[in-house]
């Protein structure tokens, strides 16, 4: 018996094609990215650093709402999404917002999420995409019923979610996983393994080695990638993508990666369960970091080329910041306006009431 | 007599019953070594070991189910739903599994189960932490429902759930946590369960709340007072099983009655209460019985929070109603 559990783990390496020092060690499996696709790339992870910093400025200053930081899972965040098509749905979860941004959420409609206002909820036409999920693992099951639905309209697109390592601990997760096997859905379910739920680690989360390894029992393709590299998890989203729309059937990929800051802007302090050790073990391995490093080898990237980049984001978060200022204030009546396709007359009642105290 | 948060008298019954009973246990999602993201459990992990106050894996249908079982095993559990908004995914632990299981069981069984959790809004949280979910539960033969509204009610009533034999769910709002302090004793006392309390005595009018809207009445009530009513308020305290007694001697001193609940004004205790005085009643009432309570949509997203969430001025203009009637 032990035997077996200790055969199955071992076979989950973490797969890995770049290593801390920026070196391809697995040139075999080097996706085939042009160089202006790799630039890319490292764009999205400079612009997506610096929206985290200014996030955090911003919400200490009052100026954002609930924001949970992002510094650290880059690669996880980026890598994952720039496998994917515009057709493919995503289900993310609440720190997932820079996947959603890079699908096509415009950066003020983000903030207005994170101010607690509907408009940030409304997905643009085109943006394949639900809203933050709050609810540990509900996006689980969730996308295997996108996936589902999507294979039995023969489309050739998929659905993938992310959650973290805590979420591999609800119900949800595994009828998620369990379900897209099932029905051979085209589903990726990525877990963002930054080792820590709040505050409490992996190792306390379950018994198992890896999280990758839960996909062996719901019989699906399972993968522990390096998340600090974002060439292997790119790499690796994308043959899970092709082996979904091949009608090969869904994938779990989990990312080994960190979260830098604290879990959300909301009074966490990580000093009360993390080392400093620990978070400069982490800090060493940052994706930013070696993938600049790879590319600056290649003369494929200089320290202009990031300022530019730099100053962009700063541009753009700006003019963000301000059209999210100038949208009308939610109100009640919007919410009452927004729970039935059609008002039932009670709602009706409530809405003359509610429309009297605000026009007050 | 010390000074005390709400969350101090809650740690503070924690630590009692911890020290009292072998069997308690208090565990949760990061409850052990954070102390609870409210810090409700800080410095318990410490005193009385990762045996009796630890972290669970992130899954409340397996802190609900945990607990039936640590019960069975003649255990005490005192387990956090980390925000109410989370208990759907525990429902059917709670409403489901553990509130029948003394039926079930021929009385042979019983869960002496305390389940806290954080409940209530006005503190911006993200979407589906906040929110009035104490209905949910007070519908379900079976469980008991308590919400304090003072420090020192915390602490007693705390105890109390902890030594009561079947399951009680322990609602604890978010906004009182820390925003006043109030006389606690440092030994140990007991509330009754099923118990209201009388927080101010008046003639004109009865307001029956619980949770934050006990002050917001107390506030409407000051302000009433201005204008000459006197409206006596009534802190439900327990809201699954509710003191009756209390409710309809104030009925017939005042013959006008206004319920305040934060939930949404569909389905809910006020609901409840008002069929209760209307049945037994009815003949002391000078006027309709009337609601405050939130509106029929799921909890406001931050930014309309405050104006969602009922206040004394809501209060004020349904006590006039009533008084005019
Ligand atoms: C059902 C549910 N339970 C608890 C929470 C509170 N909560 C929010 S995030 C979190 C930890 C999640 O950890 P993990 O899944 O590892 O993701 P990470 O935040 O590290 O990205 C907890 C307990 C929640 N939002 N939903």
């Amino acid at each position: 018996m032990k035997r077996t559990l200790e055969n199955i783990e071992n076979q989950f390496e973490t797969f890995q094609i770049l290593n801390e020092d920026g070196e391809i060690i697995n040139e075999d499996l080097m996706p085939d990215l042009s160089d202006d696709e790799l630039k890319e790339l490292m764009h999205r992870m400079v612009y997506t650093r610096i929206l985290d910093q200014r996030s955090i400025a911003l919400n200490r200053q009052g100026r954002l709402g609930f924001y949970a930081p992002t510094a650290g899972q880059e690669a996880s965040q980026l890598g994952t999404h720039y496998a994917l098509e515009k057709e493919d749905f995503i289900l993310p979860a609440y720190r997932d917002v820079p996947q959603l941004i890079w699908h096509g959420l415009p950066l003020y409609q983000a903030f207005l999420f994170s101010r607690g206002h509907y408009h940030g909820n409304q997905m643009p036409e085109g943006v394949n995409a639900l809203s933050p999920q709050i609810i540990i693992g509900a996006q689980y099951t969730q996308a295997a019923g996108v996936a589902l639905g999507m294979k039995r309209r023969g489309k050739k697109s998929v659905a993938i979610t992310y959650t973290g390592d805590g979420g591999t601990s609800q119900g949800d997760f595994y009828e998620g996983i369990n379900f897209a096997g099932a029905y051979q859905a085209p589903a990726i379910f990525v877990v963002q393994n930054n080792q820590f739920a709040i505050s409490v680690p992996v190792e306390q989360q379950t018994a198992a080695k890896t999280l990758a390894q839960k996909a062996v029992a719901a019989g699906i393709e399972g993968i522990q990638v390096d998340g600090m590299d974002v060439l292997a998890v790119y790499a690796a989203t994308k043959e899970a993508r092709q082996r979904a729309v091949d009608g090969e059937g869904p994938t779990l990929i989990e990312t080994l990666t960190y979260r830098y800051g604290p879990h959300t802007m909301a009074g966490d302090d990580p000093t009360r369960y993390r080392t400093e050790n620990m978070d400069n073990e982490w800090e060493k391995r940052d994706p930013l970091v070696r993938f600049r490093s790879f590319l600056e080898k290649k003369g494929l990237w200089s320290e202009e080329e990031e300022n530019k980049v730099i100053e962009q984001a700063k541009e753009e978060i700006k003019a963000a910041i301000k059209k999210a200022d100038e949208q009308p204030k939610q109100k009640v009546t919007d919410l009452i306006k927004n729970m039935y396709e059609e008002l039932p007359s009670h709602l009706e009642e409530q809405l003359e009431e509610y429309s009297e105290k605000e026009s007050k | 007599m010390a000074q005390m948060t709400m969350i101090q008298a809650i740690t503070d019954a924690l630590r009692t019953e911890l020290k009292n009973d072998e069997n308690v246990l208090v565990y949760g999602e990061d409850v052990g070594k954070n102390g609870g993201v409210f810090r409700a459990t800080e410095g318990l992990q410490d005193e009385f070991g990762e045996e009796r106050v630890f972290d669970t894996p992130l899954a409340e249908s397996g802190i609900g189910g945990l607990s039936i079982g640590l019960a069975l095993q003649g255990y005490r559990p005192v387990p956090e739903i980390q925000f109410f908004g989370f208990v759907y995914e525990a429902m059917d632990a709670i409403n489901g599994q553990m509130a029948r299981m003394r039926y079930r069981s021929g009385g042979t069984k019983g869960q002496p189960v305390t389940i806290r959790s954080p409940f209530g809004g006005g503190v911006h949280t993200p979407e589906l932490h906040a929110d009035s979910l104490e209905g949910l539960i007070a519908q379900q033969p079976g469980m008991k429902v308590v919400i304090p509204s003072t420090p020192y009610d915390a602490k007693g009533l705390l105890i109390s759930s902890i030594r009561d034999n079947d399951p009680v769910v322990f609602l604890e709002h978010m906004k009182l946590y820390r925003s006043f302090r109030g006389e606690v004793p440092e030994e140990e006392y007991t509330i009754d369960l099923g118990k209201a309390e009388v927080k101010r005595e008046g003639s004109d009018v009865t307001l029956i709340a619980y949770g934050a809207m006990v002050h917001s009445s107390l506030k409407a009530a000051e302000e009433l007072e201005k204008d000459g009513i006197q409206a006596e308020v009534i802190d439900l305290r327990t809201i699954m099983p509710i003191d009756i007694d209390t409710i309809l001697e104030s009925v017939k001193k005042t013959n006008r009655v206004v319920v305040v609940q934060e939930a949404q004004r569909q389905a809910g205790m006020a609901s409840h209460i008002i069929a209760e005085i209307q049945e037994r009643a009815i003949l002391h009432l000078e006027a309709p019985v009337l609601r405050v309570a939130a509106p029929d949509t799921v909890y406001a997203f931050s930014q309309a929070e405050e104006v969602w969430l009922p206040n004394y001025n809501d209060i004020i203009e349904r006590v006039n109603q009533v008084v005019n009637f």
